[in-house]
C-alpha cells in the first residue's frame, strides 16, 4: 500500500511489503512507503508502534539484533539493501544514523568526528582537520568547541553530545540521515537548536526523524508517516496529517484521544 | 528499644562480624608469615642457591623459576583466554552449542589443580614429548588459568556499552573495526585485571606444576622453556615436607612463604592499581 502523495519529488528511499520479525514476534506488517530526498520525514506513533524499527531497517541496523529478520524489499537510490550480496558497510556510510540516547564515544571531540573518515581511509592532520571543521560547523557546534576539540567528548552537556553525534554521522558523507528521536532526553533549548539544526540539514541531506512529540513533527516535516501495532496507518503532508487526516486512528492520536 | 529494633541491630551486628573474622583470617595469615618470614629474608637468602638441602642458603632459582612460569603462563593464557572472550561476547550467538562452550568453561574452573598438573604430565609431557619442561608447566598453568581470564574478559566486555558499538557500527564500521576501535580499548584495563588476579593465583601453585616442571633442586638457571626449573610454591612444598628436621629449617620455610606471598601480593596489586585508574577514565 503506497499512495501517491509526494507530486513529482524525486524519491530517494522505497520500501514495498516489508515484514519485519524479533524472532516469532512481527513487529512491522507489510509497511510501503517512499521517502522523498531532501525533505524531513516525520515518523510518529505510540510506544512500540514500529517506527524505530522501521527507522533501522533502513540502515539495517537491526541486523545486530540476534534473532531478527526482515522480508519485502527497501531500496535506497534504487538499490535493493536487503538483497544478499548488498554492502552493509556502503550502505551505514550513505545512511547515517543518530541515536535517542546520545552515544559518543569515549575519545575527544575531534576523534569522535574523525572516526568515520579515518576508517574509509582518509590520513593526515589537515584533511581530517577540514572534515572535522565543517562537520561540527554543519552540526552547529564548531564555535562551542573549536577551543578544545582535544577535550573529552563526554564533557559536553547533552544537548552539545547530541549535535556531536550529529557532527560525527555527517562527517562521513552520507544522504540520508536517520534520527531516532533525537531530541527526547533534552531540555527544551537544546531541543529548539537541534530543530533549527534539521531545517538547516534537510537542504542537502534527507532527514528521516523518529518522534513522539506531535508538535516537533508538525513544526519540522514535510511529510508525515503513522504507524500503529506496526502497521503504517497513513502518510502523508505534515500539513494534511495534522489538519485532515485520511484516517481516524491518525485523527484520534493526533488529538490525544490514545497513545 | 522497640523488639524490631533490636532485631534488627542483633542481626547487624552478627553480619558485621562475620565480616571481620574474614579479615581476621587473612590478618593472622600475613601477620604470621611476616613476623616469621621478615627475619629470614637478607640479601644472600634471595640471590643465593640452595645449599644442604635447602637448610641453608637461599631461593635464588625457585624466584627465577616462578617468574619465568608466570611470564610463560601469561604468553599463553592471555592471548587465548581473550580471544576466547571476544568470540564468546561479540560474535558467538546464544544458543545451545555456545552454552555448551559456557559450562565448560565454568566447570574447568572448578577442576581441582592436581588434576591439571596430571592432565599436563599426560599431554604435554608424556604424549606431547615436551618432558618436564617450562614449557609444559606454563601451558598447564595457563590451563587451569583461561577460566579466570575468559569470564573476567568476557565480564570486561560485557560493561562496554552497547551504545558505542551501535555508534561505530552506524557509521560504516565492520564489526571487527568496532570491536578492535571502540570497544577493546574499553575493554582492556578490565580484562587485564581479572586476567592478573588469576595468574597471580597459578603463581602460587603447586599441584599443575609438580608433575609437568618444578625440580627439586637444580645446580643452575634454565637455558631454554625445555628445562626444568626450580618454583617457589613446590621448593616450600620439599621444605615443608620432604626435609628430616622440620624445625631446623623453619626459617627457611616461613622466609620462602614470604617472599612467594609478597610476589603474589605485588601481582595483585598491580591489578587493583589498574582498576582504580579504570574507574577513574570510564565514564559511561
Amino acid at each position: 500500500m503506497v499512495t501517491d502523495v509526494l507530486n513529482g519529488e524525486t524519491v530517494i528511499v522505497s520500501v514495498r511489503n516489508l515484514n519485519f520479525f524479533y524472532g516469532r514476534v512481527q513487529a512491522l506488517f507489510d509497511v510501503g512507503m517512499d521517502i522523498p530526498a531532501r525533505r524531513v520525514t516525520a515518523l510518529i506513533g505510540p510506544s512500540g508502534c514500529g517506527k524505530s524499527t522501521f527507522l533501522r531497517t533502513l540502515n539495517r541496523m537491526n541486523d545486530i539484533i540476534e534473532g531478527a529478520h526482515a522480508e519485502g524489499m527497501v531500496t535506497i537510490d534504487g538499490e535493493d539493501i536487503y538483497r544478499p550480496e548488498a554492502d552493509v558497510v556502503a550502505l551505514r556510510k550513505k545512511v547515517g544514523m543518530v541515536f535517542q540516547k546520545s552515544n559518543p564515544f569515549p575519545k575527544s571531540i575531534f576523534d569522535n568526528v574523525a572516526y568515520g573518515p579515518r576508517l574509509f581511509g582518509i590520513k593526515g592532520h589537515d584533511a581530517l582537520q577540514e572534515i572535522v571543521e565543517r562537520s561540527l560547523k554543519q552540526a552547529a557546534l564548531w564555535e562551542e568547541v573549536k577551543q578544545r576539540l582535544d577535550k573529552n567528548a563526554l564533557d559536553l552537556s547533552g544537548g552539545q553530545q547530541q549535535r556531536l553525534c550529529i557532527a560525527r554521522a555527517l562527517a562521513v558523507d552520507p544522504e540520508i540521515v536517520l534520527m531516532d528521536e533525537p531530541a527526547s532526553a533534552l531540555d527544551p533549548r537544546s531541543t529548539a537548536h537541534i530543530e533549527d539544526l534539521i531545517a538547516e540539514l534537510r537542504k542537502n541531506y534527507t532527514i528521516v526523524i523518529v518522534t513522539h512529540n506531535m508538535q516537533q513533527a508538525a513544526r519540522i516535516s514535510d511529510y508525515t508517516g503513522f504507524f500503529y501495532e506496526g502497521h503504517l496507518i497513513e502518510f502523508d503532508v505534515t500539513k494534511t496529517i495534522f489538519t485532515k487526516p485520511g484516517k481516524k486512528q491518525t485523527e484520534d492520536y493526533i488529538t490525544g484521544r490514545f497513545g | 528499644m522497640k523488639p524490631r529494633r533490636r532485631h534488627d541491630a542483633v542481626w547487624f551486628w552478627a553480619i558485621r562480624i562475620i565480616a571481620y573474622s574474614t579479615v581476621a583470617v587473612t590478618g593472622y595469615i600475613i601477620f604470621d608469615i611476616i613476623r616469621h618470614g621478615l627475619p629470614a629474608i637478607d640479601w644472600s637468602f634471595l640471590t643465593e642457591y640452595p645449599r644442604r638441602g635447602g637448610a641453608a642458603g637461599g631461593i635464588f632459582p625457585a624466584i627465577i623459576g616462578t617468574l619465568l612460569l608466570v611470564i610463560g603462563t601469561i604468553a599463553v593464557a592471555l592471548p587465548l583466554g581473550m580471544a576466547t572472550a571476544v568470540y564468546l561476547s561479540e560474535y558467538a550467538r546464544r544458543n545451545r552449542y555456545t552454552e555448551i562452550v559456557r559450562m565448560a568453561i565454568i566447570t574447568l574452573a572448578g577442576v581441582p589443580s592436581i588434576v591439571y598438573g596430571l592432565f599436563g604430565l599426560g599431554l604435554f609431557v608424556l604424549f606431547l614429548h615436551m618432558g618436564a619442561s617450562i614449557l609444559a608447566g606454563s601451558l598447564t598453568l595457563a590451563c587451569m588459568t583461561l577460566p579466570t581470564i575468559i569470564v573476567s574478559s568476557e565480564e570486561a566486555l560485557r560493561a562496554v556499552p552497547m551504545s558505542l558499538r551501535e555508534g561505530s557500527l552506524a557509521l560504516g564500521a565492520t564489526k571487527w573495526e568496532t570491536i578492535y576501535k571502540n570497544v577493546l580499548p574499553h575493554a582492556v584495563p578490565g580484562m587485564l585485571t581479572g586476567s592478573i588476579l588469576g595468574i597471580g593465583r597459578a603463581a602460587g601453585e603447586t599441584a599443575p606444576i609438580l608433575l609437568t616442571v618444578a625440580a627439586f633442586y637444580l645446580p643452575n638457571l634454565p637455558r631454554s622453556i625445555f628445562d626444568q626449573v626450580m618454583a617457589l610454591p613446590y621448593h616450600l612444598y620439599v621444605l615443608a615436607t620432604q626435609h628430616p628436621n622440620a624445625e631446623q629449617i623453619r626459617p627457611m620455610q616461613y622466609g620462602t612463604a614470604f617472599v612467594l606471598l609478597a610476589l603474589v601480593l605485588i601481582v595483585n596489586a598491580a591489578a587493583i592499581w589498574l582498576r582504580i585508574r579504570i574507574r577513574r577514565s570510564q565514564r559511561w
